[in-house]
């Protein structure tokens, strides 16, 4: 099955990545030469298969239900979350007006 | 004076507990090999300072009596996906240009924790995603190797292409590398080294730049089998702070080396003589048994059915694990932001986004978007999550029948830089024995066997069962004991 440049177009949509027209240009055939590849897929029998969901199979962990269990992943970290941000604000990321 | 380029990760380790020399000299030494290295493009960012500092750390250890860590006194290159404290982390992206983390990634920290110190950040393929190392947006990096008689610059490999340059240019006695579908393995022999992916959960995710979280695996590129084991050591243990790391006892597995092979099945699969590959790596293949059987193994034929079916279901299943977490950079939180003038958010994020991305990496986002989106999920995402399954299985079938599984690591020896851009293809084909094992999370190495009619080298390559990366690491030391491979790249950097 090959996708059309609107499909491609559609892709980058939904990706967000903005596209040219150019880009589109070498991206099309080179899209479909890669799908036209990974369709052999389709030749192997996978009926009873199940997908794999784990690699290496391990019971999941929960950890203790307690507020900053490791100081590394838990709050009170604002300073260092907004550190690199392109724009920060009294304590909030910056973005583009998003309601008119 | 020593020329301590030339020491590896045991030498220097040993010489600096013994107090042969300072950690401190070999630092200096290696700080200025880096940065007489400059047209390798191995390093992203040189950090002189703190391969210094803990040199000095180390070396004050020492003078008062203090027991010293495994790796103590030895400078390493850190692969730049690694998140490092303080020090630029971009995974040769634009996106993440200028990204300085406020925290220091497990399997690094653990490293310094060891006693090793910095050199600096290495380069390597865009967020991980190719095998030349040709799509970083710092630029490609060229292999210490050339071939005899020619001045064209080759690939390292990729991705882990800064870290196979600077550690087969004795800038670096030994460095980080990580591995999706090859990534360590591939360059590892395309410049004559030794590198080994450990069991899926062996080392810790948590502070690596993430590409495709079900199959990201890191682990150490050094040149010997020893090296490899001191720093995966090192590298290795249980991280509540990644959700799939294993938690299980990490062994000894430097003081279990042992290359005595009596006893051992090793398997052969017929599936891996395939078209398009080198006779100069078959041959190697050949020598590979020998070497082997000479160890006291006894050489055994395996199947491993699914295995031409590897390479596609890897390239539905990474593109669509990074199209899911590279939908994190979206200029709001970090790195790159562009803001075409009055428009909005939605705007910035497609902006951002096509600026911040190279060419691959927006293919396999797009790809991956493409599997992922509705009525196509099941054909292509699920279907390739069956055939992983299959994939894994081959190997459960074939391990009944050996203990370690030897093939090649490539189809061809290195290629010159810019000569497969064309085509996205051929350049996934470089992955197609190593992808297998990547796929069913087992540790596989890269060991040098020879070289070239034209002087490249070609690696060979071990797979063991889950979790048994003893038994690679010693299969590894009875080949490369007997491949006496010293040859080494001429200086012309």
């Amino acid at each position: 099955m090959s996708v059309t440049r609107e499909e491609v177009a559609k892709i980058a949509q939904l990706a967000r990545i903005r596209m040219g027209e150019e880009d589109l240009d070498h991206l099309v055939p080179e899209f479909n030469n890669i799908l036209t590849w990974v369709e052999q897929l389709g030749e192997v029998d996978t009926s009873g298969v199940e997908p794999m969901t784990a690699v290496i199979p391990q019971e999941l962990r929960l950890r203790d239900d307690v507020i900053d269990a490791d100081p590394k992943t838990g709050g009170g970290r604002q300073d260092d979350v907004l550190a690199n941000a392109p724009v920060a604000e009294h304590g909030f990321y910056g973005v583009p007006k998003v309601i008119e | 004076m020593t020329d301590f380029t030339q020491l590896g990760v045991r030498e220097i380790r040993d010489g600096v507990a013994a107090g042969d020399f300072s950690a401190r000299e070999v630092a200096e030494g290696f700080n200025a090999a880096v940065e007489a290295a400059s047209a390798l493009n191995a390093f992203i960012v040189a950090t002189p300072e703190k391969a210094l500092e803990a040199a000095d750390a180390v070396d004050a250890a020492r003078a008062a009596g203090e027991t010293l860590g495994s790796m103590a006194g030895v400078p390493i290159g850190m692969k730049d996906l690694f998140a490092t404290d303080g020090v630029q982390t971009t995974a040769a992206s634009h996106i993440l240009e200028g990204f300085t983390p406020r925290y220091e990634s497990t399997v690094s920290a653990k490293l310094w924790e060891a006693g090793c110190g910095m050199l600096g950040k290495l380069n390597l393929d865009q967020f991980a995603m190719g095998s030349s190392n040709e799509t970083s947006y710092f630029g490609n990096v060229a292999s210490p190797w050339r071939k005899e008689g020619s001045n064209a610059a080759m690939s390292p490999g990729g991705s882990s292409g800064g870290s196979s340059s600077a550690v087969a240019a004795r800038i670096a006695p030994a460095a980080t590398g990580t591995d999706t579908g090859g990534s360590i393995r591939q360059p590892a022999a395309f410049t004559g080294i030794c590198g080994i992916k450990p069991t899926y959960g062996r080392c810790s995710r948590w502070g690596v730049v993430a590409f495709a979280s079900s199959l990201d695996q890191a682990g150490p590129m050094a040149r010997s089998v020893e090296d490899c084991a001191i720093m995966l050591g090192a590298m290795a243990g249980f991280d509540p702070k990644d959700a799939t790391s294993l938690d299980a006892p990490v062994p000894d597995w430097f003081g279990n080396l042992d290359a005595d092979m009596r006893g051992k099945k090793v398997g052969i699969p017929k599936e891996y003589r395939m078209d398009g590959t080198s006779q100069e790596i078959l041959d190697s293949w050949e020598r590979g048994k020998e070497w082997l059987r000479d160890a006291g193994a006894e050489i055994v034929d395996v199947s491993l059915p699914h295995t031409k079916y590897a390479l596609p279901a890897y390239y539905i299943v990474a593109p669509a694990e990074a199209s899911s977490n590279l939908a994190r950079y979206d200029g709001v939180r970090y790195g790159l932001r562009d803001l075409p003038e009055g428009s909005g958010l939605q705007d910035m994020y497609a902006a951002t986004r096509a600026e911040g991305f190279g060419d691959e990496v927006k293919r396999r986002v797009m790809l991956g978007t493409y599997v992922l989106s509705a009525g196509f999920y099941d054909a292509y995402y699920t279907q390739a999550m069956k055939v992983r399954t299959l994939v894994q299985r081959d190997f459960d079938a074939a391990f009944a029948q050996c203990d370690v599984i030897l093939a090649p690591t490539t189809p061809t020896a290195s290629f010159p830089l810019n000569s497969l851009n064309d085509d996205p293809l051929t350049m996934y084909l470089n992955d197609v024995f190593a992808v297998p094992a990547s796929l069913a999370g087992l540790p596989a190495m890269s060991v040098p066997a020879t070289v070239t009619g034209d002087g490249l080298p070609l690696g060979l390559q071990l797979v063991g069962k889950a979790m048994d990366e003893q038994g690679v690491l010693n299969a590894g030391l009875a080949i490369e004991q007997r491949a006496g491979f010293t040859v080494k790249p001429e200086k012309w950097w």
